[in-house]
C-alpha cells in the first residue's frame, strides 16, 4: 500500500516534470516528435533507477557516515556521469537492440536535471532504500508520461492555427504551462 | 577535510577503474577509420551533411553509405584527407542538388480550404493537402523553413525554386516535404530515373518511350533558352537530331491540346532546337560522373548501343563499342534513307557521344572478329548486345532468288554504304510491304530514277503501319499503291532475271487477334505486275549465328521471333552479364524505343557494376499512363493553326538524295511552344482569350 502510494505521488502528485519544473531542457528538446519523446521516456526510466539506487548507497553509506553531506553535489554528479557512460557501454556490448533504440538519448541524459534533483530529493526526505528506489521508478515514468503526453499536444499543435510571434518555442511553453496546471489537480491526493 | 579529499578521490578513483575496466569487458570492435574520418570533419555536429552528427556521418562513410566529401563545412581539403583514410578516389560521389518536380502550384485547383493549417506537414496529414493532384506542391514551405543554407525560396507560381549555387545538396528539403516535391539527387540518378506512378508527369511524358521531359524542353524554349532546351531532351535521348527527323512521335497522340485542337508539333521543336545546336557551330558540354573504372562492351553501335554507352558513360564507366558495319550508327545510318536523316548531321551527332571518352571499334564483326566470351576475358565486366534486326524475312514464294530481287534491310544499307549513294536499279520496282522500310524503299527508288515504283500491300491504306507522314510524302512523291495483294510467284525471263510479280486480290475478312481486318484471298484472281526489280520489305528479326561460336550459347535464352530472351523492365538476357535493347530485345521498333531501351539497359547495367540488386521500381510505369492524367476534354483552349511541316517541293527533291523535311523557323518555333498548355499530371495552363482593345477601354470606364 505503501509503495503504491509513492508510485501514484511520483507519477502524478510531484511529477518531476510538471509539479517540480525540473528536466525542462529536454522536456521542449525531444517532444517535437512522438518517437523521440518515446525514447528519451524510456533512456531516463532506466538510467534514473540505476542513478537513484547508486546514489543513495553513496550518500546513506559513504557520506552520512563520515560526515560530509556537502559533497552531495559534486560526487552525485560524478556518479551519474560516470554511471551514463557505463550503461551506455554495457548496453551497447550486451543489448545492441535497445542500444541503438535508444540511441543519442542516452549520452544526453548525463546532462539531465531531473535524474539529478530525483536523487538529491530521495535524500533530502532522507527515504530508506526500497521506498527510494520506487520514488526513483516513479519519477522517471512521470517524465516518461509527461514527455510522451506533451510530444502528443505539440503534434497536434502543428495543425492549431497559432499566431505567428506564438509559432513553435513560444506555444509550446505556454502548453507546458497549461499542461503543469492541469496535474495541480493532482494536488492533495496523497 | 583530509577525509573530503580522500573520499572524493576515491569516488573518482573508483568510477575511473570500474568504467576503464568496463570499456575493457564490454569493448565493441570499431572500424578505426571511423575516429580517423571523424577527425578531419568539422565537428561542428551541424547536420548540414543530413546525418545526425559528424561521428554518425563518419559512420556513413565508412560504411560506404556516404562520400568523403559528406562534410559540407570541412571543405575540398577534408574531403581528400578522408578519401586517403578510405582509399578512394575523393571524386567518386558526384554532388547532390536539390530539384523541384512540380510544376502547378497555384494554378492546380484546390480541393479543400484549410482554416489555420500552417505547414505542409499539417496539410498533408488531413485528407492529403488542399490540391487536387495527389502528389502537387502544397505551397506552405515546409522545405524553405528546413534549408539551412537559404536555398530555397517560394517562386511566384507557388512552388519553391531551389538556388543550385547554394544547394548543398544535405537533403532536408526532401525530408521535409510530404509530397515528393523536392527530390535530391545526382546527375547519375536523374540519369536513371524512370517513370513512376507518383511523378508529376504529363501525358506527353509518359507516352514518350524515352520520357524525355516534354512540357520542360517546350517551357525553355518559350523563354528563348535553347541550350537549357537541348540538355533537358539530353538527360534522356542522345540523339536528338536523330529523334528530331524520323521520330514518328507518339507523344504528340496524348497531347491534351490534341483533344480541341491540333496536337502541338513536339518533335518539329525537338528538331528545331537540335538543328539550334548543330548550326551554332559548338557543342555544349555534356558533364561525366567521376570514372570508376569500370568497363562495359557494347556491342551494336545502333541508336540502342549508342544510346546505352552514352548513359553509361556518363555515370563514369569506360565504354567500348563494337559495331560490324565501316561506321557507327546502326539501322539509323544504313536503314534510314539520306534524305530523311543526312549522314553528315548523324556523324554530328555520333561524334558528340564519341568525344565524352567513348571508344568504337568498326568493322569488328560478332562472331567473326570475337565473341562475348573474348571481350569477358578482355575484361569487359558487363555486355551490351544492341545488334538490332537486320535479317530481312522473306516472302516464302518461288522465284525469289531470280536476279533484281532485294530485301528491304540489304537494299537500304547498300544504297546507304555506297559513296554516292547509289545502285544500279531497273525501270518499273514493286516493293512488298506496308511499313516504314517499305516506304523507304520505294521512296529511293524514285531518287534513284525509276520510273514506276508500285507498293504492294495485302491490306489496305488503313492498315499500313506506316507512318502517316511518310505514307503522305510518296503519295505525292507519285508512288502507286496495289492494296489488297498478296504476292504469289515471282516471274523471271530465261535468264533468271525478274519480269513480273504474280498477286492474289484479297478481300478484308473478319478481325485478327491485331484487331485489323484479316485478308482474305478472291479465287482466281492471280493478276500479273510487271516489274524487272522486286524488293520484299516485310520485316525483319535479329541476325543470331554468332552464337555458334559462342561457349555460353545454350544459356541465352532466345524467344521464336529470335530476339534474345529478355525482362522488358530490366532488358537483363538469361546470361547474368548481357543487357540487351533495341530491336534485339523487341522486334522490330521505333528509333526513340530503342533509345529508351538503352537508357533502361544502362540502369540495370550500372546496378550490375556496382554490385546491387538489379531491380525497377515496384510503382514503373513502363510505358502505361496515368489514368487520372488523362481527360476527355480540356476546357480553355483557343484554336490556334498548327506549325506546318517545311518540306522541299516534290519536283526539287525526287531527283537527289537531299534532305526533304526542313526545319522550322525561330518564329514558328516560338509560336508552337506558345501552344504547349504546359501541362503536368493533372493541372495546364488554361488559355485566356485576348481582350480586344475597345474592350479594354471600357471595362477601364
Amino acid at each position: 500500500m505503501e509503495y503504491i502510494e509513492i508510485i501514484v505521488a511520483g507519477i502524478f502528485v510531484n511529477n518531476i516534470l510538471l509539479a517540480q519544473f525540473l528536466g525542462n531542457c529536454p522536456f521542449l528538446g525531444t517532444s517535437k516528435k512522438m518517437e523521440t519523446a518515446l525514447g528519451m521516456g524510456m533512456a531516463v526510466i532506466f538510467v534514473l533507477v540505476m542513478a537513484g539506487t547508486i546514489t543513495w548507497m553513496i550518500y546513506n553509506w559513504l557520506l552520512i557516515p563520515y560526515k560530509l553531506e556537502f559533497l552531495r553535489t559534486i560526487a552525485f554528479i560524478l556518479v551519474i556521469a560516470s554511471l551514463v557512460q557505463f550503461v551506455e557501454m554495457f548496453l551497447r556490448k550486451s543489448v545492441p537492440a535497445l542500444y541503438s533504440g535508444l540511441g543519442i538519448f542516452l549520452p544526453l541524459i548525463t546532462t539531465n536535471c531531473a535524474v539529478f534533483g530525483a536523487c538529491v530529493l530521495n535524500t533530502d526526505k532522507e527515504l530508506t532504500f526500497m521506498p527510494a528506489l520506487v520514488t526513483s521508478f516513479a519519477y522517471a515514468v512521470g517524465f516518461a508520461l509527461a514527455l510522451v503526453l506533451f510530444a502528443g499536444v505539440r503534434e497536434r499543435i502543428l495543425l492549431a492555427r497559432v499566431p505567428k510571434p506564438l509559432q513553435d518555442t513560444s506555444i509550446a511553453l505556454v502548453t507546458a504551462g497549461v499542461i503543469s496546471l492541469s496535474f495541480y489537480a493532482f494536488r492533495g491526493m496523497v | 577535510m583530509i577525509e573530503a579529499v580522500l573520499i572524493m578521490l576515491g569516488i573518482g578513483a573508483t568510477c575511473g577503474i570500474v568504467l576503464s575496466v568496463a570499456s575493457k569487458v564490454f569493448y565493441v570492435w570499431e572500424d578505426p577509420r571511423i575516429s580517423q574520418v571523424e577527425y578531419f570533419m568539422a565537428g561542428a555536429n551541424c547536420g548540414g551533411c543530413g546525418y545526425a552528427g559528424c561521428s554518425a556521418a563518419a559512420n556513413a562513410v565508412v560504411a560506404g553509405k556516404a562520400a568523403p566529401s559528406v562534410c559540407i563545412v570541412a571543405g575540398p581539403e577534408a574531403a581528400l584527407e578522408i578519401a586517403g583514410i578510405m582509399g578512394v578516389d575523393p571524386g567518386t560521389a558526384e554532388p547532390l542538388l536539390s530539384h523541384n518536380e512540380c510544376l502547378g502550384g497555384h494554378r492546380a485547383a484546390d480541393k479543400y480550404y484549410y482554416d489555420g493549417a500552417q505547414t505542409c506537414a499539417a496539410l498533408a496529414s488531413l485528407h492529403g493537402g488542399r490540391r487536387v493532384c495527389v502528389v502537387g506542391c502544397l505551397g506552405m514551405g515546409d522545405c524553405i523553413r528546413s534549408c539551412k543554407f537559404d536555398a530555397i525560396h517560394m517562386g511566384p507560381d507557388g512552388y519553391p525554386v531551389v538556388d543550385e549555387t547554394k544547394c548543398v545538396g544535405c537533403g532536408a528539403c526532401e525530408t521535409a516535404c510530404p509530397k515528393s516535391i523536392l527530390t535530391v539527387r545526382t546527375m547519375s540518378q536523374r540519369l536513371l530515373h524512370f517513370n513512376e506512378l507518383d511523378d508529376a508527369l504529363a501525358p506527353c511524358q509518359q507516352t514518350c518511350p524515352a520520357e524525355i521531359n516534354i512540357p520542360q524542353y517546350i517551357d525553355q524554349i518559350r523563354k528563348g533558352d535553347y541550350a537549357g532546351a537541348v540538355n533537358t531532351i539530353r538527360e534522356r535521348n542522345p540523339l536528338l537530331l536523330t529523334c528530331g527527323r524520323v521520330c514518328p512521335h507518339p507523344c504528340e497522340s496524348y497531347c491534351r491540346r490534341g483533344l480541341e485542337d491540333e496536337a502541338v508539333s513536339i518533335n518539329q521543336l525537338k528538331r528545331f532546337v537540335a538543328d539550334w545546336e548543330m548550326n551554332s557551330g559548338q557543342r555544349l558540354p555534356i558533364p561525366c560522373a567521376p570514372d570508376t573504372g569500370k568497363k562495359v562492351a557494347v556491342i551494336g553501335g545502333g541508336p540502342a548501343g549508342v544510346s546505352c554507352a552514352y548513359f553509361l558513360r556518363r555515370l563514369g564507366h569506360t565504354v567500348s563499342i563494337f559495331e560490324a558495319m565501316p561506321r557507327l550508327g546502326g539501322i539509323t545510318r544504313y536503314g534510314i534513307p539520306e534524305y530523311r536523316l543526312p549522314d553528315q548531321v548523324l556523324d554530328w551527332e555520333i561524334q558528340g557521344i564519341l568525344d565524352l571518352g567513348v571508344e568504337a571499334y568498326t568493322n569488328h564483326i560478332l562472331g567473326r572478329d570475337f565473341t562475348i566470351q573474348s571481350l569477358r576475358e578482355e575484361g569487359y565486366e558487363a555486355i551490351f548486345l544492341g545488334i538490332g534486326a537486320w535479317k530481312d524475312y522473306a516472302l516464302g514464294v518461288p522465284g525469289e532468288d531470280l536476279k533484281g530481287c532485294w530485301k528491304g534491310i540489304e537494299f537500304l544499307s547498300k544504297v546507304a554504304g555506297a559513296p554516292d549513294k547509289k545502285v544500279p536499279v531497273g525501270k518499273r520496282a514493286a516493293v512488298v510491304g506496308g511499313g516504314n522500310s517499305a516506304i523507304d524503299c520505294v521512296r529511293t527508288l524514285l531518287r534513284l530514277g525509276v520510273e514506276e515504283v508500285y507498293i504492294v500491300y495485302r491490306r489496305t491504306r488503313k492498315e499500313m503501319p506506316a507512318n502517316e507522314v511518310e505514307i503522305v510524302a510518296a503519295e505525292h512523291e507519285g508512288v502507286k499503291f496495289q492494296f489488297l495483294a498478296a504476292p504469289v510467284r515471282v516471274i523471271g525471263d530465261d535468264n533468271g532475271h525478274v519480269t513480273g510479280l504474280e498477286y492474289l486480290t484479297m478481300e478484308l475478312g473478319e478481325p485478327d487477334a491485331s484487331g485489323r481486318r484479316r485478308p482474305v484471298p478472291v479465287e482466281g484472281s492471280e493478276t500479273v505486275l510487271p516489274v524487272d526489280m522486286l524488293i520484299t520489305a516485310i520485316g525483319q528479326q535479329p541476325e543470331i549465328d554468332f552464337l555458334e561460336k559462342e561457349a555460353e550459347k545454350d544459356n541465352l535464352a532466345i524467344t521464336r521471333w529470335n530476339t534474345f530472351d529478355n525482362d522488358p523492365e530490366l532488358l537483363q538476357t538469361s546470361l547474368p552479364y548481357v543487357f540487351t535493347g533495341g530491336d534485339a530485345a523487341t522486334g522490330p521498333s521505333l528509333v526513340v524505343d530503342a533509345i529508351g531501351g538503352g537508357r533502361r539497359a544502362a540502369r540495370s547495367i550500372h546496378q550490375y557494376l556496382t554490385g546491387e540488386e538489379i531491380k525497377t521500381s515496384p510503382k514503373s510505369l513502363l510505358k502505361k499512363h496515368i489514368p487520372e492524367s488523362l481527360f476527355k476534354t480540356v476546357p480553355g483552349v483557343i484554336k490556334k493553326p498548327r506549325t506546318p511541316m517545311p518540306e522541299l517541293p516534290v519536283a526539287d527533291r525526287i531527283t537527289s538524295m537531299v534532305e526533304v523535311d526542313l526545319v522550322i523557323s525561330e518564329k514558328d518555333a516560338v509560336h508552337e511552344s506558345h501552344r504547349c498548355l504546359h501541362c503536368c499530371r493533372l493541372c495546364y495552363d488554361p488559355e485566356v482569350p485576348e481582350t480586344p482593345p475597345e474592350a479594354q477601354v471600357v471595362a477601364q470606364g
